[in-house]
C-alpha cells in the first residue's frame, strides 16, 4: 500500500523518453559525426595528394638550381626557396618589433579606451584581405622605386605579420602575474627594465610562437606578392630587384599548361609545407623545452 | 635609544628621527641608485617608444585607406556610382563596370557560407558536447591543420583533384537532377562557380568550427545541466540549451567566415575560371574581386585601368571591414559574459 504510493508520483514526474526524441537524439549524433568525417576528408586528402604527388617530383635539382625555359626538362626552385627567405627576413624584421612593441604597449600601458581602439584596429586589420594589403605595398613601395621589389614584398608581409604579433604578445603578456611586476618594482627597478628583463622574459615562449603563427600565415601568402615582390626567374638577393618566392612559382606553375610545371609546383608545394611546419614544429619543441628548463 | 650599537633596520612605517645621519645616508645611497638605473626619462622614452609601435598599427590601418582613396580617385570620378552598376570590363576601350566581380565574390562566399556553416557547426558541437575527451584535443588540432594550408596549396589541389571530379561526376549528376531550377544548367567545365565555393568552404570550415567552439565553451555549464535534469535528451540539451544561449556568437563566426571568404585570392583564381559575365548557373565560370585584381593588376597600363583596379581594392576593403567589425561584436557580445540579447 505505502510502497504503490511512493512510486506512483515518480512515474509521473519522469515520463520515459519518447520513442522519436530518443531517435531524433541519435540521428543528431550521426550527423555530428557525419560532419566530422565530411571536415577531415578534405584535409586527408589533400596532405595525401600533396605528399604523394610532391614525393615523387622533388630531387636534388629541383632544391639546388634555378628554373629551366618552358620545353627544358629539369630545373628547381632553389631561387625561389632562397627568395621567399629573403622576402620573409624583411617581413620579420619590420613586422617583429613594431608588433611586440604594439602588444608591450597594450598590456602594459594599454588598459583605457585608446588602447582599445588600437586592439579593434588590429582586429580589423587582421582582416584585411590579403590581395588589398599587396595594392598598398605597391602604391608606398613599388611606385616610389619604379619597380617591383623584395622590400615591397617584405613590406606587404610585415603589413600582415604585425597585428598577429600584436595581439598573441599582449595575451602573452596578461597572462604574467602581477606579483613578479610588483617584485621588480619593489626592488627599485624601472618599468622599462621591468618590462623588458622580467615580464617579456616571462612570457619569451608565448610571444615567440605568437612571432612564428605570424611568420607560418604569412610563409604561405601569395597575393600580396603578385605585384610586390613579383617573381624572378634568376637569383636576387638585391632589396630593389624582382624577387623569386615559393608560393608565387607554385602559383605560376600550377595555372600553366605543361606537366613539368605542374610536377615542379607539386613539390614546390610538399616543399612550403615541410618548410612551415618544420618552422613552427621547431620553435614550439625548442620553446616548450626551454619553459621546463626555467619553471 | 643612545646606545650607538644599536641600528634600526630600515622598514617601511614611522620611524624615530634619532639622528640626522641616519635619514640622509640612505637617501644619498638612494639617488645614484635611482640615476644608474635608467629613473625616470628612460621609463617615458620607453613609453613612448612602445605607442610609437601601438600607434603604427593604427598609422597602418590610415594608410590602406588613404592610399586607396587617393589611388582610386580618376576611377571614382570618370565613372562615380555606375562603376558599380555597370557590367562591362572592357580595358581597351576604358569601359570599367564592376558588377560580374562583385556579383562572383557574393555568389562565391554565400555558396560557400551554405555548405561550410552546417559542417562546421556540426563539428564544433561535436568537439565540444558529444566527442570522448581523449578525441577532443586531436580533433580541433586536426581541423585547425586545415588553416594552416597555405591558399595556394588549396589552388592547386583544386586544379588536380576537385576540379576533374566536379567535371566527371559531380555536375553532370547535378545538372541531370536539378537541371529544372536553371541553377545547374549548361555544359560541365569544371572550372565554375560551384568549384569555387567548394574550395572557399573547405577554407573556412577552421575559422567558423574554432570560433563558434569558442562561443559554445562559455555558455554556462549550468544552463546544460538545467536542461538535463528536466528530462532533455543529450539533442535536446544541445539545442535549447546550448544553440540557442550562443546563437549571437555563431552568428558572428559565421560572419567571421563570410569576411574571410569575400576576401580569399588564390584558391578561388585559380578554379572559379575568371570570365567576367553573370550567369544564373552556378556551373558556368564567374570572376570576383579579388580574382581581378590578381590576374590584372601587374598588367595594367594606363591610369584609368589601374585606378579602377584599385577601386575595387577599396569596395572589398570596406565591404571586409565592416563585415569584420560586425562579426567582433557578435563574438564580443557573447564571450564577454553578457547574455545574448535579440529575437527568439
Amino acid at each position: 500500500m505505502l510502497e504503490t504510493a511512493t512510486v506512483a508520483p515518480v512515474q509521473h514526474a519522469v515520463p520515459p523518453i519518447s520513442w522519436r526524441r530518443r531517435m531524433t537524439d541519435h540521428v543528431m549524433t550521426g550527423v555530428a559525426v557525419l560532419t566530422v568525417i565530411l571536415v577531415l576528408v578534405p584535409l586527408v586528402a589533400i596532405f595525401g595528394y600533396l605528399v604523394y604527388r610532391g614525393v615523387g617530383s622533388i630531387n636534388w635539382a629541383f632544391l639546388t638550381q634555378t628554373p629551366k625555359p618552358v620545353g627544358e626538362a629539369g630545373g628547381g626552385m632553389a631561387n625561389a626557396i632562397i627568395g621567399s627567405a629573403f622576402i620573409l627576413g624583411i617581413a620579420s624584421v619590420i613586422g617583429v618589433p613594431f608588433g611586440v612593441g604594439a602588444g608591450i604597449y597594450l598590456a602594459e600601458y594599454g588598459r583605457h579606451r585608446f588602447g582599445d581602439v588600437i586592439r579593434f584596429t588590429a582586429d580589423v586589420l587582421n582582416g584585411v584581405p590579403s590581395i588589398v594589403i599587396g595594392i598598398v605595398a605597391y602604391s608606398i613601395v613599388v611606385l616610389y622605386q619604379r619597380h617591383f621589389s623584395a622590400l615591397a614584398g617584405g613590406v606587404a608581409l610585415a603589413i600582415m605579420m604585425i597585428p598577429t604579433i600584436t595581439r598573441t604578445t599582449e595575451e602573452m603578456l596578461l597572462l604574467v602575474p602581477q606579483a613578479l611586476r610588483e617584485a621588480s618594482f619593489g626592488l627599485g627597478i624601472p618599468r622599462w627594465r621591468t618590462t623588458l628583463s622580467i615580464t617579456l622574459r616571462t612570457a619569451t615562449s608565448g610571444v615567440i610562437t605568437g612571432i612564428m603563427l605570424a611568420f607560418a600565415r604569412v610563409a604561405g601568402e601569395t597575393a600580396p606578392l603578385l605585384f610586390t615582390a613579383f617573381g624572378n626567374q634568376y637569383w636576387n638577393l638585391h632589396t630593389d630587384q624582382p624577387t623569386a618566392a615559393l608560393p608565387l612559382q607554385i602559383f605560376t606553375y600550377a595555372i600553366s599548361p605543361y606537366d613539368e610545371w605542374h610536377r615542379q609546383a607539386w613539390a614546390g608545394a610538399l616543399v612550403l609545407i615541410i618548410l612551415i611546419v618544420t618552422a613552427v614544429g621547431a620553435v614550439r619543441f625548442a620553446v616548450r623545452r626551454g619553459t621546463f628548463g626555467t619553471a | 635609544m643612545a646606545n650607538p650599537a644599536f641600528h634600526r633596520p630600515a622598514m617601511p612605517g614611522p620611524q624615530p628621527v634619532v639622528d640626522t645621519k641616519v635619514i640622509t645616508a640612505p637617501v644619498s645611497r638612494a639617488a645614484p641608485l635611482l640615476a644608474a638605473s635608467g629613473g625616470e626619462v628612460s621609463d617615458r622614452i620607453f613609453r613612448l617608444a612602445m605607442l610609437t609601435c601601438g600607434l603604427a598599427v593604427l598609422a597602418v590601418l590610415a594608410l590602406i585607406v588613404y592610399e586607396l582613396v587617393l589611388r582610386s580617385a580618376l576611377s571614382w570620378h570618370a565613372f562615380g556610382l555606375k562603376f558599380f552598376t555597370g557590367r562591362d570590363w572592357d580595358p581597351v576601350s576604358e569601359q570599367f563596370g564592376a558588377l560580374p566581380f562583385v556579383y562572383g565574390t557574393l555568389v562565391s562566399s554565400l555558396l560557400a557560407l551554405i555548405i561550410a556553416v552546417p559542417l562546421a557547426v556540426g563539428v564544433a558541437v561535436f568537439t565540444t558536447e558529444m566527442c570522448p575527451r581523449v578525441l577532443r584535443g586531436p580533433l580541433s588540432f586536426f581541423v585547425e591543420l586545415l588553416a594552416a594550408i597555405p591558399s595556394v596549396i588549396y589552388g592547386l589541389w583544386a586544379i588536380f583533384v576537385l576540379v576533374p571530379i566536379l567535371t566527371s561526376y559531380v555536375q553532370p549528376f547535378l545538372s541531370k537532377t536539378l537541371g529544372w531550377t536553371k541553377l545547374f544548367e549548361g555544359p560541365s567545365f569544371g572550372y565554375s562557380m560551384l568549384a569555387a565555393g567548394i574550395i572557399l568552404a573547405i577554407m573556412i570550415v577552421p575559422i567558423v568550427s574554432s570560433i563558434t567552439r569558442e562561443v559554445l565553451m562559455v555558455v554556462p555549464q549550468h544552463q546544460r545541466e538545467a536542461a538535463l535534469a528536466l528530462g532533455a535528451t543529450r539533442w535536446e540539451m544541445i539545442r535549447i540549451g546550448v544553440l540557442r544561449n550562443a546563437r549571437a556568437g555563431i552568428m558572428g563566426a559565421v560572419i567571421l567566415g563570410l569576411g574571410r571568404a569575400l576576401g580569399e585570392t588564390m584558391a578561388v583564381t585559380m578554379v572559379i575560371g575568371n570570365r567576367p559575365e553573370i550567369s544564373r548557373s552556378l556551373l558556368a565560370p564567374g570572376y570576383t574581386m579579388a580574382s581581378v585584381l590578381a590576374n590584372e593588376f601587374s598588367e595594367a597600363t594606363g591610369n584609368v585601368y589601374l585606378s579602377a583596379l584599385i577601386e575595387i581594392g577599396l569596395a572589398l576593403f570596406l565591404v571586409t571591414i565592416v563585415v569584420n567589425a560586425l562579426a567582433r561584436l557578435l563574438v564580443w557580445t557573447v564571450t564577454r559574459g553578457q547574455p545574448a540579447r535579440g529575437h527568439a
